[in-house]
């Protein structure tokens, strides 16, 4: 086999991977991407169907729990959303302690969370919740 | 603590001290590479000696401070407690930002010190100029730790308890994760230092690939060792069940790994056949790149994650910039000299060597996608402010199948020779695994009744098993001789039969687990994954540094149980699952929370979930670091051998 010929097959299979490697790209990045909004936007921004982390605090006095699932509210000081969670939330989840959940927006009264996020290190809010927070001037840590 | 007044400032001088002796060797050994001459090499290869044991005092000082729960020192307030235990007391002092950059340094004086003792078949020109690079790299991660993030800085007026370190940390596998996973990343520099030697040269030989090999092994396999300790960490201290998250740090661990792996395996080309010597300089240079964008995403907290310590802009900058310096220039490098370096003319389409070229891509654009997946929301966010996370789907249906075309080629590169293969005759061979593989979809169909995919990845996993299995039995020839096979071999067999082992498990877990949260009254029973599990109490216990409510489970007829702790300083819960390992599977149990639900106060929430197969996935990857200690083993052994014979580049084999 020629020099070149050899190069253009080698090339090819190169490109051949590639695009697979773009395609498959292009196909997850549409479907696992979840838009961070603050509770006091979602409910205007987020587009339903649209996957979606809500950052805030875990509204005191909120959370009950029942049948195996926990509903709360997510407040970042300026407005709230209702949670409901099927299952148990993590250790670090508690009442004023900073949360995500993340889920499908649908609309309607209550969001469904697939995961509920609590910062393992107990020490350092999730950095979006702090954005959220800092944005609603409702920030009172360092800034 | 009137009488350690001076320790801590004892160990800043010491890495004060370091700093001068990193910036020394590093003009010496380029300056005795450039002039090529023998006193000026052992001079610098004497000041890497020194400055790693000058930078050792620096640590164990640190140590010592952590030991003695001296809170007039800032670091060691924020992460430590008198009532700590020991070995969490020691391990607390890399648990940290600050003591963590130090480790950082000690290792890469470390691996400078032994770049200087063990020289092997380097000429001395690359070797001084090696040493040299190693020793530019100590200093500027050592002047950042200094200047940007001292662990021996004090704290006035100094408190009279800690803050404690994280309990979820507290745990004798952590405890050796981090300093595995340093020595993994920061080993990523000696390949990148023997890369830029190389390009100063400007020319490159079997003998340089020769040196550059087992330096790649040993930072890979420490990886695979680390990353694999923080995934089995993951899985029975987080309490989930999962054992990937594809967590941004973990990617970040993950990227280089894959690097290495790549780097491995071409620089076995280099070596036989002369060919892709510029592809190895640009993975040696692009792996440490990503060894330090590891460091930077774990140190600086710009993304979100689970592992995030400083949230401190001017560090996150600081790092960006010794990345971009150390990539930045070593790519100009590379793009002025790699044009220059000779290759031999191209090879045969079927050969080992294409095979490896495969590899290599396969490798490389899998990674391209890891990479694009972690630095998406970056990207994103500077661009358009919007705050995205990408989930771990994404990894999933990228990664996966790049993966899976990967691994259809595994088990036929080794059944090929170099120059020429014969595709063949590897099929008369690999059909019987082609076989296997086909059986084991039809099982996952047919009887456990999966997805697709979950069919098609685990036949993926069984056609690299099979493959390897027909290897060695190609190779001894007969049963009897398979004992006899050389150490080289088992190497490569553990390391691939590991990465067959570690899909099946992966896949299998993936798809197949069960999971199920229900409340619980002592004595009361459920059944689940076929099973009967049991509550049969709940009782107090106390920790040295935590109390604990202990859930007694029998399932069926075997006792198992599992812990919910209390941190008292930190005031954290963590969980202790309890975990019974089966044939087919993990029986997992978690404690959640008590009295709540509709069940009544003494209810407690249970979490149990059945993990098929998941201890394949541990004891696939231990074995794939195996084969990579074996690997080590058998380079070490070939360059004692043969010393005088490494200046030729005849393969051996």
């Amino acid at each position: 086999m020629r020099k070149s010929s050899r190069r253009l097959i080698v090339i090819g299979a190169a490109g051949v991977l590639l695009a697979l490697a773009a395609g498959l790209t292009l196909y997850g990045l549409k479907d696992s991407v979840a838009y961070f909004y603050a509770p006091s936007d979602v409910v205007v921004q987020a587009k339903a169907g649209e996957r979606v982390r809500i950052g805030g605090l875990v509204e005191t006095g909120s959370v009950a729990r029942g049948g195996g699932v926990i509903s709360f509210k997510v407040t970042d000081g300026v407005g709230a959303v209702a949670v409901s969670y099927q299952g148990d939330p993590p250790d670090l989840f508690a009442e004023g302690q900073g949360v995500v959940a993340e889920g499908v927006w649908r609309g309607g009264d209550t969001f469904a969370a697939e995961r509920i996020l609590a910062k393992h290190d107990e020490k350092y809010m999730p950095r979006e919740v702090v954005e959220a927070l800092k944005a609603k001037g409702e920030w009172k840590g360092t800034p | 603590m009137e009488g350690d007044a001076v320790t801590a400032e004892l160990g800043a001088f010491l890495l004060s001290l370091a700093l001068a002796m990193s910036l020394a060797q590093g003009a010496l050994g380029i300056f005795a590479g450039w002039r090529n001459d023998a006193r000026l090499a052992a001079a610098a290869a004497g000041t890497a000696q020194s400055a790693a044991l000058v930078l050792l005092g620096a640590f164990a000082i640190l140590i010592s401070l952590f030991l003695r729960s001296d809170f007039s020192v800032a670091v060691v307030t924020a992460n430590s407690h008198v009532a700590k235990p020991l070995l969490y007391k020691i391990a607390g002092t890399w648990g940290n930002h600050e003591g963590s950059m130090l480790l950082w340094c000690l290792v890469s004086a470390t691996f400078a010190a032994l770049l200087a003792t063990f020289r092997g078949a380097m000429t001395q020109s690359l070797w001084s100029r090696a040493i040299g690079v190693q020793g530019v790299v100590t200093a500027i991660a050592i002047a950042y730790t200094l200047f940007l993030s001292s662990p021996f800085a004090r704290l006035d007026p100094a408190p009279l308890v800690g803050r404690d370190l994280n309990p979820l940390l507290q745990d004798p596998a952590l405890a050796i994760h981090p300093p595995l996973l340093y020595f993994g990343y920061v080993g990523m520099s000696v390949p990148f230092s023997l890369a830029i030697a190389a390009l100063m040269e400007g020319k490159i030989d079997a003998a340089w690939a020769r040196a550059l090999r087992p330096w790649t092994l040993l930072a890979w396999t420490m990886l695979t060792g680390g990353i694999t300790l923080g995934s089995y960490w993951a899985y029975y201290e987080l309490g989930w069940g999962g054992w990937w998250f594809w967590d941004p740090v973990e990617n970040a661990s993950f990227m280089p790994w894959l690097a290495a792996a790549a780097l491995l395996h071409s620089a076995i080309v280099t070596e036989r056949r002369g060919s892709l010597a510029a592809w190895t300089i640009l993975l040696a240079i692009v792996g440490f790149g990503l060894a330090l964008l590891g460091t930077f995403l774990v140190r600086s907290g710009v993304l979100t994650s689970v592992h995030a310590f400083a949230v401190d802009p001017k560090r996150g900058y600081a790092i960006l910039a010794m990345l971009s310096f150390f990539v930045g220039g070593g790519l100009m490098l590379y793009a002025w000299r790699a044009p220059r370096l000779s290759e031999p003319s191209g090879f045969v389409l079927v050969s080992r060597e294409s095979a490896m070229v495969l590899n290599n891509v396969g490798l490389a654009v899998a990674m391209g996608t890891v990479l694009i997946g972690t630095l998406y929301p970056l990207l994103l966010e500077a661009l358009t402010g919007r705050l995205i996370s990408v989930g771990p789907p994404f990894f999933n249906i990228t990664f996966g199948p790049l993966m899976a075309l990967l691994f259809f080629a595994l088990p036929v590169a080794p059944l090929l020779a170099w120059r020429r293969g014969d595709l063949v005759g590897a099929w008369r061979l690999l059909h019987w695994a082609a076989f296997a593989a086909a059986g084991a979809a039809v099982v996952v169909l047919a009887i456990v009744r999966g997805p697709l995919w979950a069919a098609f990845g685990i036949a993926v996993g069984v056609w690299v098993l099979a493959g390897v299995a027909l290897y060695v039995w190609k190779r001894a020839g007969s049963f009897g001789r398979v004992a006899a096979l050389p150490l080289a071999v088992w190497a490569m067999v553990a390391a691939h039969a590991g990465a067959g082992l570690f899909t099946i498990g992966a896949v299998a877990e993936t798809s197949f687990r069960k999971e199920q949260s229900v409340q619980m009254l002592p004595g009361q029973t459920v059944t689940f994954a076929g099973r009967n599990v049991t509550l049969l109490d709940i009782t107090p216990r106390e920790g040295p540094n935590y109390s604990a409510q202990r859930g007694a489970f029998r399932v069926d007829d075997r006792a198992v149980s599992a812990e919910r702790r209390f941190y008292a300083v930190s005031g954290m819960p963590t969980t202790e699952v309890g975990i019974l390992s089966g044939f087919a599977g993990d029986f997992y149990i978690a404690l959640g929370s008590p009295g709540e639900g509709t069940v009544g106060p003494q209810a407690w929430t249970v979490r149990l979930y059945f993990n098929p197969l998941v201890q394949l996935i541990f004891i696939g990857a231990g074995l794939m670091g195996l084969g990579g200690a074996l690997g080590l083993v058998v380079l070490a052994r070939r360059r004692l051998a043969a010393p005088a014979a490494a200046a030729s580049a005849v393969p051996a084999a």
